[in-house]
């Protein structure tokens, strides 16, 4: 019996791929097909997006997560028609690679924590706090620049166990461009990448592990992105933004620190960190897609146009469905304007829509 | 039937003067077998140096010990990925062995002979399961079971006395080195086990029967008798062990906590190479230092991994040749 399903199981893993293959040659037969890889970040929108696009377009879509340092090495190599990043690439990078950045979808990070007897959204933090945390200098729940801040909330004597992403990711950026831009002393010490030298705490792998540490450790204390925390359930908290107010993590929250943001920055690296606006979440980021200025093969280049074109128009929803924050109709526009001025084959602009 | 195989035993001789070439090209097909896998190890170990050079030039001998690991200002060392590798992979010998031991010894001598196959096919089932099984295994039942009752129940009793009270003390994250050398000494288990079921039974049974015959009880025979003849070989199957344990790479990611700091209590947070590059190496750029770091981690790892092996091999040469 063993040998003999064995036989027939190694027969099936073996003819499996060729099934896929054959499955994938008659969809790219019916229409094109485009590949990115990179961030792993908006990877549940851009396959949302693609599904739901393909019949409309006909582009068959095929994105890798690997990460976004992986999807810039793909890019740049051209190996992939277009990379994705969240973290943006300096303007020297770009000219360098000869690469055209654009935003494609916004996110927003929380942090999670892990206090017995606190509920959703009711511990109110500051960066300040966060990045102290982060650094080690306060070390427990009670600490008095915690309880000013929640009075009528009890805080236990607990350590803070702070956990963080252990593989370097979009993630990480994000959360450190934040405690960077609120504590001089982070940015002095510690900096901003997409893996730092965390001064304490405890690493986990991906978004999945963090959430796991802060359940599993009681006065853990973590940061994930919003979708992950609302489709898991995790206890957020309340940040105080710029202008002074304790907002919770509501897209409201988001799209109000989207609308405050400076689109006019090069390679449209926008930064919604620590936004004004009375309303922002001060933790938002875009994720950015890179695209050759020079294709080689125009038509998969206005095909990976076409995609993003369709999913500006029509996949609002699907992003906001996945807690994502669509890009206002403005930028959309700039970002078109952009593809036509910019990416050229042969001296001829390859986007005319 | 029987014909068949008379006829088939007669006819290679003739079949071999007749087909020179088909001979020629088969063995030229099992030379060039050979030779690949000399020259992918070659060709590896070549490669992972020169990847890793620039990492070597821009900071010398002591990246080997520098326990600096910023990627922000691209400041690299292995000693805290060295510490971590070593101190996992020993722990973790440290609780196998004993066990291993124990499994081996129940087999060979005290199990009744029919439990001995599936009992012994059990263990060396272990060795079957998946390093990502054991790493979710560990992170989401051995990891909260540790925060909340080992680790706790070890501060409060260890943790006091003086000396070794600082290797167990510190907050309870569940996760850590302790953890990791855990799930690690579990995974190598099977390795161990199995060598010494092995080598135990290559022990004559002269031997053993006339320690028997001398009125030596079971632990005395194992003792005075088996151990002394397997000594080595033992030895072989552990340093088998290690050099798995070195390399394993999934498993121990989940749970090592992940921090580049070396910390004296068992419980802290730390790393090793092969964590350290797995988790890394999607985030860092062609032609970057920090990819240059990552593959001269690998170097480190492939030549401690080679000679621990290759310690192995020689202790257990006797075994292999029998």
């Amino acid at each position: 019996m063993n040998r003999r399903s064995l036989l027939i199981v190694s027969g099936l893993t073996g003819a499996a791929p060729l099934l896929g293959r054959a499955a994938f040659a008659q969809g790219g037969a019916q229409g094109a097909q485009i590949t990115g890889a990179g961030a792993t970040f908006p990877n549940p929108v851009y396959q949302k997006w693609a599904e739901a696009g393909k019949a409309a377009t006909g582009i068959t879509v095929n994105y890798q997560s690997v990460g976004s340092g992986a999807g810039i090495n793909q890019i740049k190599n051209r190996t992939v028609d277009f990379g994705a990043s969240d973290a943006p690439l300096t303007v020297a990078q770009l000219t360098e690679g000869n690469l055209l950045q654009f935003p494609s979808v916004m996110g927003s990070l929380v942090p999670i924590v892990n206090i017995p007897g606190i509920e959703n959204e009711q511990l109110k933090l500051t960066g300040e706090l966060l990045a102290d945390i982060y650094l080690g200098k306060i070390t427990k729940w009670n600490d008095p620049r915690i309880a000013e801040l929640n009075n009528g909330l009890t805080l236990p004597n607990l350590a803070i166990a702070p956990a963080y992403r252990a593989d370097g990711s979009g993630t990480t950026f994000v959360w450190v461009s934040y405690l960077s831009a609120v504590s001089p002393e982070w940015k002095e010490k510690v900096g901003v990448g997409t893996s730092v030298r965390f001064p304490t705490g405890t690493g986990a792998r991906g978004n999945e592990g963090v959430a796991g540490t802060v359940k599993n450790i009681r006065g853990a204390i973590g940061y994930v992105e919003n979708a992950y925390a609302i489709t898991n359930k995790l206890v957020t908290t309340q940040l105080r933004n710029k202008a002074g107010h304790f907002v919770k993590p509501t897209q409201e929250a988001f799209i109000a620190a989207a609308a405050n943001a400076d689109w006019t920055a090069p390679g449209m690296a926008a930064s919604l960190i620590d936004q004004h606006g009375a309303a922002s979440w001060p933790i938002v980021s875009p994720t950015f897609i890179l695209l050759p200025k020079n294709p080689t093969d125009a038509e998969r280049s206005r095909n990976v146009m076409k995609f993003f074109d369709w999913a500006f128009r029509n996949g609002d929803k699907l992003a906001q469905e996945l807690e994502y924050i669509p890009l206002p109709r403005a930028v959309q526009d700039t970002i078109r304007a952009a593809w036509r001025a910019e990416v050229r084959a042969n001296g001829q602009p390859v986007w005319n829509g | 039937m029987s014909q068949a195989a008379t006829l088939s035993i007669a006819s290679p001789p003739r079949a071999a003067r007749r087909s020179n070439l088909g001979d020629m090209i088969f063995a030229g097909a099992c030379y060039a077998a050979g030779a690949l896998v000399l020259l992918l190890l070659g060709g590896i170990i070549v490669e992972l140096f020169l990847g890793g050079l620039p990492a070597f030039r821009a900071f010398g001998l002591p990246f080997l010990w520098s326990t600096e690991w910023d990627p922000v200002t691209e400041v690299f060392g292995a000693g805290v990925s060295i510490y971590g590798t070593i101190v996992t992979a020993v722990l973790a010998i440290l609780f196998a062995v004993p066990v291993a031991f124990g499994v081996a010894f129940f087999l060979t001598e005290l199990a009744p002979p029919w439990m001995r196959r599936p009992v012994g096919t059990a263990v060396e089932l272990l060795a079957a399961v998946p390093s990502i099984i054991y790493g979710m295994w560990g992170f989401f039942l051995i990891a909260p079971l540790m925060a909340q009752h080992v680790q706790p129940a070890l501060i409060d009793s260890l943790g006091e006395l003086p000396g070794i009270g600082v290797l167990f003390q510190g907050p309870p994250f569940g996760t850590g080195i302790l953890t990791a050398a855990l799930i690690l000494a579990i995974m190598i288990l099977p390795f161990i086990a199995a060598t010494m079921r092995d080598v135990f039974e290559q022990v004559p049974p002269v031997f053993k029967e006339s320690a028997y015959g001398l009125g030596c009880t079971t632990w005395e025979v194992m003792k005075g008798v088996v151990l002394p003849y397997t000594r080595i070989s033992v030895a072989g199957g552990i340093m088998l062990g290690l050099g798995r344990a070195l390399g394993e790479t999934m498993a121990v990611t989940f749970v090592i906590g992940n921090a580049n700091r070396i910390s004296t209590t068992l419980f802290g947070p730390g790393n090793t190479i092969a964590s350290v590059v797995a988790l890394e190496f999607g985030e860092s750029e062609t032609d970057s230092l920090k990819l240059s770091a990552l593959l001269a981690l690998g170097f480190i790892l492939f030549v401690l991994s080679f000679i621990v092996l290759a310690a192995s091999r020689y202790l257990l040469r006797s075994r292999l040749k029998a």
